[in-house]
């Protein structure tokens, strides 16, 4: 039922209209990135990821320097114990008490039957190791290829993909069909021919991560060039006799920040995955040389006896993985103007 | 429509001589021979293997020989298994890599479908998020993690599959999830933002208005137009594939392509790397040239040859 409520007659006059009032700007003008940012600040799930990172990047600089074992320093007789960390041992639902499982349901605790008075956080590996300390040197090292390689890509790329749309006609012509036969080339099987080839270790790894890696990138950055090549302000800035640097500098790079942002951070996730699974199919970082992939890998050749030395770098690496999809998931939705409302 | 073809074409081929061209040199560059692990050969032994493989042969004569028996489908014979036919062990080991990678494309994407339109019909509600939520682990966390991760805690702990080997239908299952994972995120994500958007437009309004049932509206209506663009994905997704049945084969053990891949990088049997790298490739451009062609057949707005974007 329509409510009887009286409606005042003044309510049905009609409204003043000032033109001075309804073209003011009532909000601060912001710029591309602060526009961005309150995007990125509506997103939760990409905060709390940055976060994460911010904690885990931390601790992969910190972490091996908070215990007194070394990344490489061996103790035999102390080896496959399970995690136990001060305090949190008297907490019986957490595992972190020093308590291993048998195959026939046994529990025991692993230090007592060791005597062992030291406390390793997250336990030690088949070598008597400190995965606490192993764990943060690993994350540091696949942080380090990742970073790197997306760096070296997005270097390459951007240059590539800028000079073949700037300078277009022929050089573009060439510069495409050499493109378009790299994309063609898995990049799995070139990683893989050229670990072969050079010995694995961080640097190859790198080189081999990149040497197709840039080629998505590139293609982005000159479709987007040639998008922003022909634009009016672009032909404004040349009438008005701007060099092609200064262009480029000006006004061509800061638009194409967006998408190299997002492009790279699409890459670094990309990378971290690659060089695991390098080292899980044996092509990865020699010992004593750590990374979360060789991590698991070892934790996995006795995930049956002693899971946590699995478990705890798999939990990292889904982590960064996770956190890097979610911040780069939100980036691309804060930065690509196509979202724009 | 022919033109794009022949150039396609053209390009296939290109991409493939290269990456044969590659192999093949990359696989000159390194150093030592092939037997430098059989010490027990001897010398007169030793010259024998090397002539019969063509070893002491210059190497643009090599090179020439090895293209020769490519075009004629012959890779090689191995170094390791006695006088054993690359392309034998080749299309012995496809079987279970093939049976392997359809059900988990199968599974993935069938799965992945019902969740994206799932969550798409009900947006913004917990079954959403949650679908989100594995769609972002499936495409984030890695497939031998996850693979290892089923092995022990299913596999193990519930013990309600065989932990590996490959030996009847309950040996697949545990595999096959672990490989399906990836492309039930990517699908489920794909289709849940293609079916928002068909459902906001005009014919599902008429439909709606019309009084169709909502699972009609739903299964008849929309999802046939927003299918179309999760073809596109495919190509990413059989990549993902190759390159996830690799570690899953081997976590497994299972007698595919992907773990006879990784065991002939550990023994330096250079012909099966070879081969084998040579095969993904293949597989890797004809895949990606299909999807392309069943994009055009699928979506009549797309045509190839003329309006290419």
């Amino acid at each position: 039922m329509m409510s009887q409520e009286k409606i005042a007659k003044e309510m049905f006059l009609p409204a003043e209209v000032d033109a001075t009032k309804s073209e003011e700007i009532s909000k601060p003008s912001l710029n591309y990135w602060q526009d961005a940012w309150l995007r990125v600040k509506k997103n939760k799930g990409a905060i709390v990821s940055m976060v994460i990172l911010v904690l885990l990047t931390i601790m992969a600089l910190v972490g091996p320097l908070l215990t007194n074992y070394g990344i490489d320093q061996q103790n035999i007789k102390h080896n496959n114990l399970p995690p136990r960390i001060p305090v949190l041992e008297k907490v019986s639902w957490l595992p972190f008490d020093g308590d291993l499982t048998r195959k026939n349901g046994d529990v025991y605790n692993a230090y007592e039957m060791k005597n062992v008075d030291n406390y390793y956080w997250l336990g030690t590996d088949s070598l008597g190791r400190d995965i606490f300390t192993r764990l943060w040197k690993g994350t540091q090292v696949s942080l380090y290829i990742a970073f790197l390689a997306a760096a070296i890509d997005m270097v390459i790329g951007v240059l590539y993909g800028a000079i073949s749309g700037f300078v277009g006609g022929k050089t573009d012509n060439f510069m495409q069909r050499i493109t378009e036969i790299l994309v063609g080339i898995p990049n799995l099987i070139v990683v893989i021919l050229m670990i072969i080839v050079m010995d694995p270790g961080i640097l190859s790894i790198t080189i081999a991560l990149t040497i197709t890696g840039w080629v998505g990138m590139a293609r982005v950055i000159r479709a987007q060039v040639l998008k922003l090549k022909s634009q009016e302000y672009v032909l404004a800035a040349r009438t008005l006799g701007l060099s092609n640097g200064k262009i480029i500098s000006k006004h061509l790079v800061p638009n194409l920040a967006g998408v190299i942002i997002i492009n790279t951070m699409f890459t670094i996730p990309n990378a971290i995955f690659f060089e695991a699974f390098l080292s899980f199919i044996g092509l990865g970082l020699q010992p004593p040389l750590a990374s979360l992939g060789t991590l698991i890998d070892d934790g996995f050749k006795v995930l049956q006896l002693y899971p946590y030395q699995m478990i705890i770098p798999a939990i990292v690496i889904s982590l960064i993985m996770i956190c890097f999809n979610m911040v780069a998931d939100g980036l691309r939705d804060a930065l690509d103007p196509k979202m724009r409302d | 429509m022919a033109k794009y073809l022949t150039q396609r074409f053209v390009y296939m081929v290109i991409t493939l001589f290269l990456i044969a061209s590659l192999t093949f040199f990359l696989m000159k560059i390194i150093p030592g021979t092939p037997f430098s692990n059989a010490s027990k050969l001897s010398e007169a032994q030793l010259s024998i293997m090397i002539d019969k493989y063509g070893l002491d042969e210059p190497v643009p004569v090599q090179y020439a020989n090895y293209l020769l028996n490519l075009l004629k489908g012959d890779l090689g014979v191995s170094f390791q298994f006695n006088n054993v036919g690359v392309t034998d062990i080749i299309v012995n080991s496809m079987g279970p890599s093939a049976t392997l990678g359809a059900l988990a494309i199968l599974f993935g994407t069938f799965f992945g479908i019902i969740l994206g339109v799932i969550s798409a019909l009900k947006q913004n509600t917990w079954v959403d998020y949650s679908s989100t939520f594995i769609a972002v682990l499936g495409k984030s966390i890695p497939s031998f993690v996850f693979a290892g991760l089923l092995q022990y805690y299913v596999g193990v702990k519930l013990g309600w599959f065989p932990v590996a080997f490959w030996r009847g239908p309950e040996y697949m299952v545990l595999p096959t999830i672990a490989l399906a994972m990836f492309p039930l995120a990517t699908a489920s994500r794909f289709v849940r933002t293609e079916m928002i958007e068909v459902m906001e437009s005009d014919y599902i309004t008429l439909a709606k208005a019309k009084g169709a049932s909502w699972f009609e509206i739903a299964f008849k209506h929309a999802l046939r137009n927003a299918l179309i663009p999760v073809v596109t994905v495919l190509g990413p997704l059989v990549v993902s594939l190759m390159t996830g049945s690799l570690v899953i084969e081997k976590i497994f053990g299972i007698p595919g392509i992907g773990e006879q891949f990784v065991k002939s990088i550990t023994i330096n049997d250079y012909p099966v790397i070879m081969g084998t790298t040579l095969l993904f490739a293949a597989l890797f451009v004809v895949v990606i040239l299909i999807v392309d062609l069943l994009y055009g057949v699928i979506d009549p707005r797309i045509r190839l040859a003329g309006g290419k974007k």
